[in-house]
């Protein structure tokens, strides 16, 4: 069961909500929907499914209606039509007691402006959802303490906010919403208030904290790196609808319209896309026990001069050149043992960075082979696989190419220069 | 009521506002009177034993207590300004004067307020409640504060009691309006949050949106307070007693001395409670959290 299902979900504020709603159906843009009426609509039609223990990125420029749905998800904001389901429990039908019980025991949020109170200590404020749930005094500070030790800020435990940074507030923020104890964390453009540098420094710290404690979150940004940074999948929202779905891979590699494709426009591919979705079938690949004969005959076939060499469980052993195939024929042996080198290629993860792949390609003799979890030869890169990957995003950037083998590889991403 | 022609006699009918606010009077005092008359009694039961401490003890006390007050609350400079002030009152005629006028001062401002802040917290969070309380506001702002004097004589008689009333009525609206706006002014990401986390409506309420609002509510205090003051003098026309009597009669007889006296003893007073209720609503950790906030900021 998802942790979070959303289905056909609408808030239209304003007035003659009803006539707008059928406007809207006809899938028209919102703002021709709803051409001289007095409402607005935030959210239309949003339907998707958030996975236990996922960091799923709402994505959007402002006025694109995230932070309307991020506050349908824990009943801020009530629906105007459509279903959202916690754990199975629709959240739309439940009266405000059952709805605040939801809250303390399934839900907590972080938020852009941190919102802490400024009149209570950071303790206090982090202790604050377990003071809601009427734990007695002890209690909630042993847990506000764990929650402030997790975020590194329990030295800071009897100051007040206005004492921290704005980094150390959105700490502060976030161990509120983790010693509420809640599965489900809903963090509203948590991180856009901060510079940059500290930004990058709590999303690690978020990614750290999830790896450990496997939260589901679901994450509203409205920059692109930050979602491709922590998204397991990310939604793109425009103008009140969810446009795509997917992985950060599979919005860059197949944006569903120019409007994502102009979005990711300026992402720094190389460090998005990995090494399986740039990599190609091996050419010529073959068991270790397969005679000189046959390495000889697939090599000539293929009109490649290197073989990759797997052993019996399909794993990687090295790879086997034109020549040392030719030697082994003259030698007379029934198998490719013993020739087998690991010498003239590099391998990779198939989950290695493009950004990773440069200096491994420019050392490797032969097309880098991709192994996957368990050793196996999942596919190879050339070089000039790697730099045509490159070209479709940087068009004006690869410099033209003459013989791929001389390149510089490394600086072929930038100018030449 | 009103013997003039109309201007607009032949053109409209015309409109006997007037008549129509008599009998309303007149219908309010025959079938509302033991009503008024426990109303009455409450307020003299406040006024009275007030009255009698502060004009029973002996005026050095007063005196240094309020100072004390003063230098506890906003330093030494102030507590000495307080003693000086106060002791130039206590040595003009009008001492027992200024302390009645200032017990019903605190008794009709106390009772304003006591209406006021829960009307206030009501209508912020109520936008229709909202939108019919402020023209009723704005009129017991604008309506000239001898008005009120008039029902005041009519429900309650001649005395303190209907200076007092008719205090509370003309001090009420700054109350109530402060309230609602520094309700409305806290943060709504505040207020969010508290309730994301699964607080009922009191909880926010209580712990959250008034503790943030009470730097605006304590203006508001303040406000009511010294409009009190104001009114209270006026007030004395209904013979409530006090400096209103001193600068009545002092207006009657075109004694420019006894004037100036009663005069200077309201304004020591106002300076004194103004700047007390200051410095108490500065004084909550809430106030002074949110002020270094903004100093941070």
């Amino acid at each position: 069961m998802p942790a979070l299902a959303v289905k056909s979900l609408y808030k239209v504020f304003g007035s003659r909500t009803d006539e707008a709603m059928r406007r809207l159906a006809d899938g028209a843009p919102r703002d021709e929907a709803l051409a001289g009426l007095p409402a607005t609509a935030a959210v239309i039609d949003a339907n998707f499914e958030v996975r236990p223990g996922e960091i799923f990125v709402v994505m959007g420029l402002s006025g694109s209606g995230k932070s309307t749905l991020i506050r349908m998800l824990n009943g801020l904001l009530r629906p105007t039509q459509g279903s959202v389901r916690v754990d199975g429990v629709e959240l739309t039908t439940l009266r405000p007691a059952a709805l605040r019980k939801l809250r303390r025991e399934k839900i907590s949020m972080v938020f852009q402006h941190f919102a802490l109170m400024p009149h209570r200590t950071v303790l206090e404020n982090a202790g604050y959802a377990l003071e809601v749930a009427g734990l007695p005094k002890a209690e909630r500070r042993e847990r506000a303490m764990d929650a402030l030790r997790m975020v590194g800020l329990a030295d800071w435990a009897d100051k007040l906010p206005h004492n921290l940074s704005g980094g150390m507030r959105q700490r502060v923020g976030l161990a509120r919403a983790l010693a509420a104890g809640t599965d489900i964390l809903l963090m509203d453009e948590a991180f856009s208030a901060l510079d940059p540098l500290i930004r990058r420094e709590v999303q690690d710290q978020l990614l750290e904290l999830q790896a450990e404690l496997g939260k589901t979150i679901v994450f509203i940004t409205h920059d692109l790196n930050e979602a491709m940074r922590l998204g397991d999948r990310i939604a793109v929202m425009r103008d009140g609808r969810i446009v795509q779905i997917g992985t950060a891979e599979e919005i860059l590699t197949d944006p569903a319209n120019d409007y994502v494709a102009q979005f990711v426009a300026d992402v720094d591919r190389t460090r998005i896309l990995t090494a399986s979705s740039v990599m190609e079938k091996a050419q010529t690949t073959l068991d270790v026990n397969v005679g000189p004969r046959v390495a000889a005959r697939a090599l000539r076939e293929n009109q490649t001069s290197v073989v990759y060499v797997t052993g019996p469980r399909k794993q990687f052993l090295g790879t086997v050149t034109e020549d040392e195939v030719l030697r082994a024929l003259r030698e007379g042996r029934q198998s490719l043992d013993g020739y087998v080198s690991t010498e003239r290629v590099r391998t990779v993860t198939e989950d290695t960075a493009v950004a990773d792949l440069f200096a491994d390609c420019a050392e490797s003799q032969h097309p880098v082979a991709v192994l996957d979890a368990k050793g196996r030869l999942a596919g190879v890169i050339p070089r000039i696989t790697l730099l045509s990957a490159l070209a479709s995003t940087t068009p004006h950037e690869v410099p033209a190419l003459d013989g791929p083998a001389e390149v510089d590889l490394v600086g072929a991403k930038g100018d030449p220069a | 009521m009103s013997q003039h022609e109309s201007p607009l006699d032949g053109w409209l009918p015309r409109v006997p506002l007037g008549t129509w606010t008599e009998s309303a009077v007149d219908w309010a005092t025959g079938t509302l009177g033991p009503a008024f008359d426990a109303i009455a009694a409450v307020v003299d039961a406040l006024v009275r034993p007030l009255d009698d401490l502060l004009t029973g003890v002996p005026a050095v006390v007063v005196v240094l207590v309020l100072a004390g007050l003063g230098w506890w609350l906003r330093g030494w400079k102030f507590g000495l300004g307080t003693a000086v002030g106060l002791g130039l009152v206590a040595g003009m005629p009008y001492w027992e004067e200024t302390m009645s006028t200032l017990a019903q001062v605190l008794v009709a401002s106390a009772l304003a307020l006591v209406l006021a802040i829960p009307l206030g917290v009501f209508i912020a969070e109520n936008r229709r409640a909202s939108a019919v309380a402020r023209p009723v506001l704005d009129l017991m702002q604008t309506m000239p504060a001898f008005v009120y004097l008039i029902p005041a004589i009519f429900f309650f008689g001649i005395g303190t009691v209907p200076g007092v009333l008719a205090t509370l009525v003309f001090s009420m609206p700054p109350g109530v309006r402060l309230t609602e706006l520094g309700l409305r002014q806290v943060d709504k990401e505040i207020v969010q949050a508290a309730e994301s986390f699964g607080a009922p409506p009191w909880m926010v309420l209580l712990r959250t949106k008034l503790p943030l609002a009470l730097p605006t509510i304590m203006t508001g205090v303040n406000q009511v307070i010294m409009l009190a003051l104001s009114m209270v003098v006026i007030a004395g026309m209904v013979g409530a007693g006090g400096l209103g009597d001193v600068i009545m009669f002092a207006l009657s007889q075109v004694e420019v001395g006894s004037g100036f006296e009663g005069g200077i003893a309201v304004v020591v007073l106002a300076v004194v409670l103004d700047r007390l209720t200051d410095s108490v609503g500065e004084r909550f950790p809430s106030a002074r959290a949110q002020r270094l906030a903004r100093q941070a900021a």
